[in-house]
């Protein structure tokens, strides 16, 4: 049983600072409680992909401290991130990326690809999670005879089909007409209901603010409302 | 609850699943890669099957008409003179122990014409011998047509053409008469070419008696002996002396198989050539691999970003490339040594020899594409998983 209050995310002073000298961060603390529905919000350039690097494990800060699920970020080597992403991290992007001329099974089991599950049990667990995103129908479809919506559905099953403890959306409504975008939040908003810590990232306000939480981004900054 | 992270291995089944699906997912430009190595292979193949097949094909025509043969021609002797054979040598070299069969041919100074009416000078070049009654079975030579020289016969003015002979009197068929020596001899019989013995091809083959009748001499000029095929080399030491005791050093002793195999030997040099352009040919279908790759990897970063975040580590990328490079090049090693292979048998097929491909080609054909997969996939499969994820996933 996970306690409620066991963080997921938690980041103490960040700064991030390019090649060049661009700082895209500066000095951000926050911490995401497991099972949260979060939303990063910000314009561009306020320095949200860089947060998604950052509790994505993508990237490592240049100062202060990444922790997710307990590990320190910093001090762990780009195989065992590797394996922190493969175990605790779904990814869900604006583009779907999902292979073409792959059945949508296949493309969902092989978000666990790097899991070391063997191909059946990556299988089952795909179909499970196209069931749950109401997919179960369609398993050896091809991405090109889905729309936009089912896309970024099957993007989600195989961004959940591990269990991950976190789920990282980057602006899953992006590429989505409105009624889709409307229905991967939905899909989105029971994954959390099922347990789920879910931070998605996303310049749309409106997105933002039917989340539970709202962290505001601007200029590499947590925008608290207060003038810097 | 720090848990060990150590990233899964990839089992081979899907390390060959990946790697498929990245190749079909661009079928066309896969298939020209390895169609690069492809050529490079079934030229390589190719030579090395033909040259093997005339080899074996020489190796055939060598049992086939035995290694026992040992031929005695005249040499010159110390004025420059061209040496002649004494009239017993034939007697006496059959008389070696070893020896199973002896014939001489005694060249006859006569022209020989394919009818009175033709001008002198135009002899065509074909040779007059004299025969003895068993040439045939001690060169291995066999009659084309019409009947060898018999008792009878080898008395009146009957002759045997050799094949390039009867080729250049125009004649096809035993029956006809030619103008030999100032008189008409009868055709009995055309010989299938001789390669043991090809000085007989182009020649007109006459009787003994009937050879003196126009003037020869009876000395015999070159003698041709079969021994036991143990015995080759000993019988050949001791064959100048007694063909002509009384100048060993004028006559000049020969294995005609030993031209024979010389050829091969030269066939071996020019396939060598061969196999080299074929490596060229294989180079270039590797660096075609290799483009394609890198290419592959600078249109792929949203997907090794993807993979990336999904878990994958460097190695698993680098693993990805590289099989994936492996295979296309071992594809298009199977289809051109299949290709190579085709193009062996067909051709010795033409040529009515034992098509012969070496299995050591095939499996080097298979190893060295290995080689050229791994080696043109080695550098874009480093740079694939040197990309680190962000940029990968920030690329458009």
């Amino acid at each position: 049983m996970r306690d409620s209050a066991e963080s997921v995310v938690e980041m103490d002073r960040v700064s991030k600072v390019y090649a060049g000298g661009v700082a895209a961060l500066r000095d951000v603390s926050l911490t995401i409680h497991h099972g949260e529905f979060v939303a990063i919000v910000g314009p561009s350039g306020s320095g949200k992909s860089t947060m998604l690097h950052l509790i994505g494990t993508l990237d490592r800060p240049s100062t202060g401290t990444v922790r997710i699920a307990n590990h320190d970020v910093s001090r762990l080597s780009d195989r065992s991130l590797a394996a922190l992403r493969s175990s605790a991290i779904g990814f869900i992007f604006q583009q779907f990326h999902l292979a073409p001329n792959v059945p949508i099974l296949r493309n969902a089991a092989d978000g666990l690809l790097y899991s070391g599950l063997a191909r059946r049990d990556r299988e089952e667990r795909a179909r499970i999670a196209l069931r749950r995103v109401g997919l179960g129908h369609r398993l050896h479809h091809r991405p090109h005879e889905l729309s936009g919506g089912e896309r970024q559905r099957v993007a989600i099953a195989r961004a959940v089909a591990g269990n991950p403890r976190l789920l990282l959306a980057d602006e899953p409504t992006g590429n989505l007409d409105s009624v889709s975008g409307a229905q991967v939040m939905h899909l989105l908003r029971e994954l959390h209901q099922g347990g789920t810590t879910v931070v998605v990232i996303t310049h749309d306000r409106e997105i933002a603010e039917s989340l539970p939480r709202q962290i505001s981004m601007l200029d590499g900054r947590i925008d608290t409302g207060v003038p810097a | 609850m720090t848990v060990q992270l150590r990233p899964a291995g990839l089992r081979l089944s899907d390390m060959a699943r990946v790697a498929v699906t990245g190749m079909r997912a661009r079928p066309l430009r896969a298939f020209l890669s390895a169609l690069g190595v492809a050529l490079g292979i079934a030229a390589m193949v190719a030579v090395m099957g033909v040259s093997a097949s005339s080899r074996a094909e020489i190796d055939r025509t060598l049992q086939l008409l035995g290694t026992n043969l040992l031929t005695v021609g005249p040499g010159q002797n110390l004025t420059g003179k061209r040496a002649e054979l004494p009239m017993k040598a034939t007697a006496m070299v059959r008389r070696i122990g070893p020896v199973t069969a002896a014939a001489a041919t005694g060249a006859v100074t006569a022209k020989v014409y394919r009818t009175d009416r033709v001008p002198t000078a135009l002899s065509g070049g074909i040779a007059v011998l004299a025969a003895d009654l068993n040439l045939p079975a001690t060169v291995g030579g066999q009659v084309h047509a019409g009947d060898w020289l018999n008792p009878a016969a080898a008395r009146l003015p009957t002759a045997v053409l050799g094949s390039a002979a009867a080729r250049r009197l125009g004649l096809e068929r035993a029956g006809n008469r030619i103008w030999l020596g100032q008189r008409w001899f009868s055709v009995t019989g055309i010989l299938a070419p001789v390669p043991l013995a090809p000085e007989l091809d182009s020649a007109v083959l006459i009787g003994w008696d009937a050879a003196r009748d126009i003037g020869f001499d009876g000395h015999p000029t070159t003698l041709y002996c079969r021994s036991e095929e143990s015995q080759v080399e000993a019988v050949r030491s001791v064959l100048a002396g007694t063909a002509n005791p009384a100048a060993p050093n004028e006559v000049l002793v020969s294995r005609p198989s030993d031209a024979l195999a010389a050829q091969r030997a030269t066939d071996q040099a020019f396939s060598g050539l061969l196999v080299g352009i074929g490596a060229v040919a294989l180079l270039v279908g590797g660096i075609g691999v290799a483009n394609t790759m890198v290419v592959g990897v600078l249109e792929r970063r949203a997907e090794i970003g993807l993979r990336r975040s999904m878990g994958a580590t460097r190695g698993h990328i680098r693993i990805q490339f590289l099989s994936e490079s492996l295979l296309l090049s071992l594809f298009g090693g199977a289809a051109g040594a299949a290709l190579g292979w085709l193009l062996t048998v067909a051709y010795a097929f033409s040529r009515d020899w034992p098509p012969v491909v070496p299995t050591w080609a095939l499996l080097s054909a298979v190893a060295g594409t290995g080689l050229v997969g791994v080696v043109a996939g080695l550098y874009p499969a480093v740079r694939a998983s040197r990309l680190s994820p962000t940029e990968a996933l920030t690329a458009p």
